[in-house]
């Protein structure tokens, strides 16, 4: 009898504590949600509906600060650009550093270690020290309002933990799968091109996922490199579209809301990468 | 050190090795070496082509420019003004006001953020319906860019057309509602209020990798030994996940020190100065007032205080993780 009541005590605590969790961790799940969905509802509504009615649903719902950004070309333009610096910077700086790590990981030479630590000293230094240099030069170089402008430095900035990742995944793959390639003729090269890079798909995919990311989000490099608006990715336009209807607050959140759809649809789709790579320099310690 | 791969031990070639003379040998041996270095020149050259020309040469002339008077115009300073501009800057209260503003989102980050991260973890860590959700959605605001991030709280923390206020309104705590971003005493709060929401799923999913880490076996022996919950967090847990905050409180400290598109695009620094960082007081000299010779300076200081902390943190504080944490990222599969 009494041992009955016990358990019962100890499934009514459990489930108690159960509860007490899934309070704050939808508390904390609201704190993120609430400032995207106060966005989502006020790009439907007025701006008189906002000051009037902050809390509930529009009413009526208007669509067209939505619609608007959408039907625009500047935004689309805007879609385009940061799609093509991504992809570019991140088939260069993956190219650069496969075949950097490689050397690193499978070459013995004089000065490679020093040359790597000069690689990973990389990871410490700021976009933001070099930026005003990295304008002289560009401009000295005719790079301005010209995509390599943007993709050359992203490029050249990410080679530090893209060499450290692709390295540390090239040095894992066994000596015996290089040897019996080249027992069968293949030279460097080939070993690094047919049988390497294909065996390290999951880390390439991983490296790639993040010089996307980085690069769809980088706000400083092309801020100081584009003047001219048809060169403009999204970070810079969405600030330019805020500064411009500073005070038509409901359109610019519905900039920013169709402007975030593209990076969350990556999101879902990468997640795994890109989780994985964040995490694999934590959790190898 | 680990042992040669076979790539560093050629010819490994098949034919008539056994037909060859020993000096013929040689000569190829030697030929073998030629090739290897010619391979790994060509190997190396792009990633190398790009790191001289677009981070060490700006990094170096960011150096060199530090001791110039210069409005930024033509390719090299000419106008030597030695340690003008350092001297300058430490006397300057803006500057100045950075470094204390950057401590200040230091150690809100530290005592804040990071308990934040490492507590949703090792509660997401537990078997609860919705975790997976949970994990994606705290996750989700480190991949929007962080100028998506500051226009949407710049209208969220609006008093006017904003609803921060009105939210606090709602749970009965009117006294608490303030112009947020356009008070001196309350935009940095503001601001860290904001760099929490972007950032602290990156740390809670580092923990949460860290945790899972962790042996089950360590945790049950601690429990079957009959430690308690706090008992097991703090004695098992907790040590176990040492490397995982240990580079968790360095991307903060470093992040913490370069942050600038947040600021930029919530405040600009101000008002009056009051939010601005390193990085926004070096954009200001540089890019408005075409001062590149002092912004220059700043970008010095900004990266010298980075570099010692970087490596007086892996000295002293990260020592035998280093190698796993920043410079050995094996076995990523």
């Amino acid at each position: 009898m009494s041992r009955v009541s016990t358990r019962e005590r100890v499934r009514t605590e459990r489930r108690l504590r159960h509860l007490g969790l899934h309070v704050i961790v939808i508390a904390a799940g609201s704190f993120i949600v609430v400032p995207i969905l106060y966005g989502v509802l006020s790009g439907f509504k007025s701006n008189q509906q906002l000051s009037s009615n902050p809390f509930g649903l529009p009413s009526p719902w208007v669509a067209s600060n939505y619609t608007d950004v959408l039907l625009s070309p500047d935004f689309w333009r805007q879609v385009g650009n940061s799609t093509f610096i991504a992809v570019a910077t991140a088939v260069l700086v993956v190219g650069a550093s496969a075949m950097a790590g490689f050397v690193f990981a499978r070459f013995a030479f004089r000065g490679r270690e020093m040359m790597f630590t000069l690689f990973t000293m990389g990871l410490m230094f700021p976009f933001a020290v070099a930026i005003l240099p990295l304008f002289v030069l560009l401009r000295g170089l005719g790079l301005l309002d010209n995509p390599l402008g943007v993709i050359l430095p992203q490029a050249a900035f990410g080679l530090p933990m893209t060499i450290i990742i692709l390295r540390g995944f090239f040095r894992s793959i066994p000596g015996e799968v290089e040897e019996a390639a080249t027992l069968d003729g293949c030279s460097a090269f080939g070993f690094f091109w047919r049988i390497l890079l294909p065996m390290a798909r999951p880390a390439i995919a991983t490296v790639s996922v993040l010089a996307i990311v980085n690069s769809w989000n980088n706000f400083f490099l092309p801020l100081v490199v584009f003047n001219d608006p048809g060169w403009w990715t999204i970070p810079v336009g969405v600030q330019q579209f805020s500064g411009q209807y500073s005070s038509d607050t409901a359109r610019v959140l519905a900039y920013v809301i169709v402007a975030m759809i593209p990076a969350l649809a990556f999101y879902a789709v990468a997640e795994r990468q890109l989780v994985g790579g964040l995490t694999a320099g934590a959790t190898k310690g | 050190m680990r042992p040669q791969t076979l790539a560093d031990k050629r010819p490994a070639r098949p034919g008539p090795r056994r037909a060859r003379t020993a000096p013929e040998r040689e000569a190829t041996r030697r030929g073998g070496r030629l090739r290897g270095l010619i391979t790994v020149g060509l190997f190396l050259l792009p990633a190398l082509v790009l790191f001289v020309l677009l981070v060490l040469a700006p990094i170096m002339l960011a150096g060199y420019s530090s001791f110039f008077k210069w409005n930024g115009f033509g390719f090299l300073p000419t106008n030597f003004i030695g340690l003008d501009n350092f001297t300058r800057m430490f006397a300057d209260p803006i500057f100045l006001g950075d470094l204390q503003r950057g401590l200040l989102l230091i150690v809100l980050s530290l005592v804040v953020q990071l308990p934040l991260a490492l507590g949703l973890a090792l509660l997401l860590n537990q078997p609860l319906r919705g975790r997976a959700f949970y994990r994606l959605l705290f996750f989700a605001p480190y991949v929007l860019s962080e100028v998506i991030t500051g226009v949407l709280f710049s209208m969220f923390l609006s008093p006017e057309r904003g609803m921060a206020n009105h939210l606090l309104g709602l749970v009965g705590l009117e006294s608490l509602a303030s112009t947020w971003l356009s008070d001196p005493s309350t935009v940095m709060y503001s601001l860290f209020l904001v760099m929490t929401w972007k950032y602290f799923g990156l740390h809670m999913i580092l923990y949460l990798a860290g945790r899972q880490g962790i042996p089950k076996e360590l945790i049950e022996a601690a429990q079957l030994d009959g430690a308690s919950g706090w008992k097991v967090f703090r004695h098992v847990t907790l040590p176990l996940l040492g490397p995982t905050i240990r580079i968790s409180v360095f991307l903060s400290v470093i992040g913490a020190i370069q942050l600038f598109d947040l600021v930029w695009v919530l405040t600009e620094g101000g008002p009056i100065h009051s939010s601005e960082t390193m990085a926004v007081t070096m954009f200001d000299y540089g890019f408005r007032r075409y001062q590149v010779g002092y912004a220059s300076a700043i970008s010095v200081v900004m990266f010298l205080i980075s570099l010692v902390f970087a490596l007086g943190y892996q000295r002293f504080v990260m020592r035998r993780d280093t190698e796993g944490a920043i410079t050995g990222m094996r076995d990523l599969r």
